[in-house]
């Protein structure tokens, strides 16, 4: 014990005195680095090319020479079947968003509750929701519509919009960022000074929650707008498709249309275009530590 | 304690102790709705079955009778179920690797402080996370065709023999790698989450006793990170097993993959394609129930470990 005392002191010293400068960059780490952020760039800067090439073009030209034919693309794809492409991606809008904004209401209540409240039952309810983040959510789809089929919602936006609410993972993540981030000391002054409980929530633990209640949004946004098995069996109308089954049909016809393959490129980057801008701006909130919290080390 | 607050007090309690199941009711009865009863509703299905009498035309002659666990037999024993587990598992045993491979050595370089452009790297190796697999599968499809693809572009020039990367052998590669894609920087950010939160000291005093940057990242980084790494790779087992956006919406562009390729597909085929729903159910709680105890065992060592600080 008091050699580690006498030590530690020590070693900061003489680190300080032979304070190494900054090590200079190495060039195979470094090198192996960018080839890795090359690859994950490659398809994204390969549809910006390709979205610019004619149909003629993207057949016959190396794959990343560009074409001039970007605003004939997004003219012709905005004006396929009266701007059809356009209804998707506010379809989706709808589906991403509204399901996203409800999902981390509901998931933020639940994890609040489920860690700021002693009652009976809180342990089963809780191991009840646990066992929910292990359901597969994709092989769920099918169940899902048997469901929704049983009750003719199918082929409606209720049948894509509700399934989407419920996030076991999302009130999981809640649960442990609320017993992080809400004092228990708030919220037993918020009770002296006479506040409701519904009041409190609204006032004192959402403020305090909203960084992590935004990273499950942003999560959830991404999850919804990745679950493609969900939407391509519960619709049939192809006027309440979300983009990407939208674009999946068109694809799909590309067979015996192949001039249809260039809306198709065009549509992919006109989509994600607005996820990558959510993603760069928002940055710090796309909190992989926070959902990967649960099992730090 | 005054006689104000105390006369006050029963009704405050009794509102108060129902305060958390009302909160709760919201997501009690979403769950039920849209988790529960499907599961439940599919277990119900997948006893069931049609029994059709005499020609089996005309109404009432399509009847629904209790099936006890016929469809199960006839799922288990049914060879293309057993040949897309296959399949999904050599598409896993390639894909698993290479993506947490990739991961953790991308976590590292990130980690060291020999390493230039991190911030641009982490940045565009997590990028693909905001592309749905669809949109994927669909630039990746295009780039594996013969008259698109760089690569062949390149073969073509230097006379040598285009590879069909989208031919029955190259397939399960072709698929792996648009899951490598996506996957990689998601899991690199998860490890080297769990990198940042060892004590920097380790590495300073391992430092003086003479290792190198490589021997600390093979002899202190890597061991500390190996929960990260077992946690990653059950998720990613996990999606795997449930394979069924790449395939799907590369099918328009190839004749490698069948309508059956993936369990999921299959379920999907008999459910929509065959209108057997019973058959579709009986697979759907077989594959949901591998998938579960699977993961089941995982997920209870480490929820000990996660809420170790809060009072249960």
């Amino acid at each position: 014990m008091s050699t580690v005392l006498v030590k530690q002191p020590a070693t900061r010293d003489s680190i300080e005195v032979t304070a190494p400068p900054r090590r200079r960059t190495a060039f195979t780490p470094t090198a192996i680095l960018v080839l890795g952020a090359v690859y994950c760039l490659l398809p994204v800067t390969w549809v910006l090319i390709a979205s610019t090439k004619s149909n003629a073009d993207l057949f016959n030209t190396f794959t990343f020479a560009p074409g001039g034919a970007l605003f004939d693309n997004v003219a012709g794809l905005s004006t396929y079947r009266g701007g059809i492409f356009w209804r998707w991606m506010a379809n989706t809008a709808l589906y991403a968003g509204l399901g996203a904004l409800l999902s981390a209401a509901l998931s933020g209540l639940t994890g609040y509750t489920l860690a700021k409240f002693r009652f009976p039952g809180r342990t089963v309810i809780f191991n009840v929701l646990l066992a929910g983040v292990l359901v597969p959510g994709i092989a769920l789809a099918i169940p899902q519509y048997l469901v929704m089929a049983k009750f003719g919602l199918t082929d409606s936006y209720l049948s894509v919009l509700l399934p989407s609410i419920i996030s076991p993972y999302g009130m999981y993540l809640a649960r442990i960022y609320a017993a992080a981030a809400v004092p228990d000391s708030l919220i037993e002054a918020a009770r002296t000074d006479g506040a409701g409980e519904l009041r409190i929530f609204w006032r004192v633990a959402v403020p305090v929650m909203r960084p992590g209640l935004l990273t499950i949004f942003l999560f959830q946004f991404v999850a919804i707008w990745n679950n493609f098995l969900l939407p391509y069996i519960m619709l049939g109308d192809d006027r309440k498709f979300p983009v990407t089954v939208g674009l999946y049909s068109m694809l799909n016809l590309g067979n015996t249309l192949p001039a249809l393959y260039t809306f198709v490129i065009t549509g992919a980057l006109l989509s994600i275009l607005p996820l990558i801008a959510l993603f760069l701006s928002l940055q710090r909130y796309w909190r992989v530590d926070l959902v990967a919290g649960a099992v730090k080390a | 304690m005054d006689g104000a607050t105390a006369a006050r007090k029963p009704r405050r309690r009794t509102a108060h102790r129902l305060v958390p199941y009302a909160f709760l009711a919201p997501a009690i009865v979403m769950f039920t709705l849209f988790l529960l009863a499907p599961i439940g509703y599919t277990g119900y299905l997948s006893l069931r079955k049609v029994k059709v009498e005499g020609l089996g035309l005309g109404r009432g002659s399509r009847r629904e009778i209790f099936a006890g666990l016929e469809n199960y037999r006839q799922t288990l024993a049914d060879t293309e179920l057993w040949r897309g587990a296959l399949r999904v598992l050599g598409y896993g045993a390639i894909l698993t690797p290479v993506m947490l491979g990739l991961a953790l050595l991308f976590a590292l370089l990130l980690d060291s402080r020999r390493t230039g452009f991190r911030r641009f790297s982490r940045i565009s190796i997590f990028l693909p996370f905001a592309v749905p697999v669809v949109i994927a599968s669909l630039l990746w499809g295009f780039l594996y065709l013969p008259s698109v693809s760089p690569g062949q572009h390149l073969l073509r020039s230097a006379g040598l023999p285009e590879m069909d990367l989208l031919g029955p052998d190259l397939i399960v590669f072709a698929l792996a790698n648009i899951g490598v894609w996506g996957g990689v920087g998601f899991n690199m950010i998860v490890i080297y989450t769990a990198l940042r939160a060892i004590p920097r000291e380790l590495y300073e005093s391992a430092r003086i006793d003479g290792c190198s940057e490589f021997q600390i990242a093979v002899r202190i980084k890597i061991p500390l990170v190996v929960p990260a790494m077992i946690m990653t790779t059950v998720f990613s087992v996990i999606a795997t097993l449930q394979v069924f956006s790449e395939p799907v919406t590369l099918r328009p562009m190839t004749n490698s993959l069948s309508s059956t390729w993936s369990p999921l597909m299959k379920i999907y085929q008999d459910a929509f394609a065959r209108n057997d729903i019973f058959t579709a159910a009986a697979t759907s709680i077989v594959v949901a129930a591998v998938t579960l105890v699977l993961s089941f065992g995982f997920l209870r060592a480490v929820q000990r470990r996660a809420f170790a600080g809060e009072s249960q």
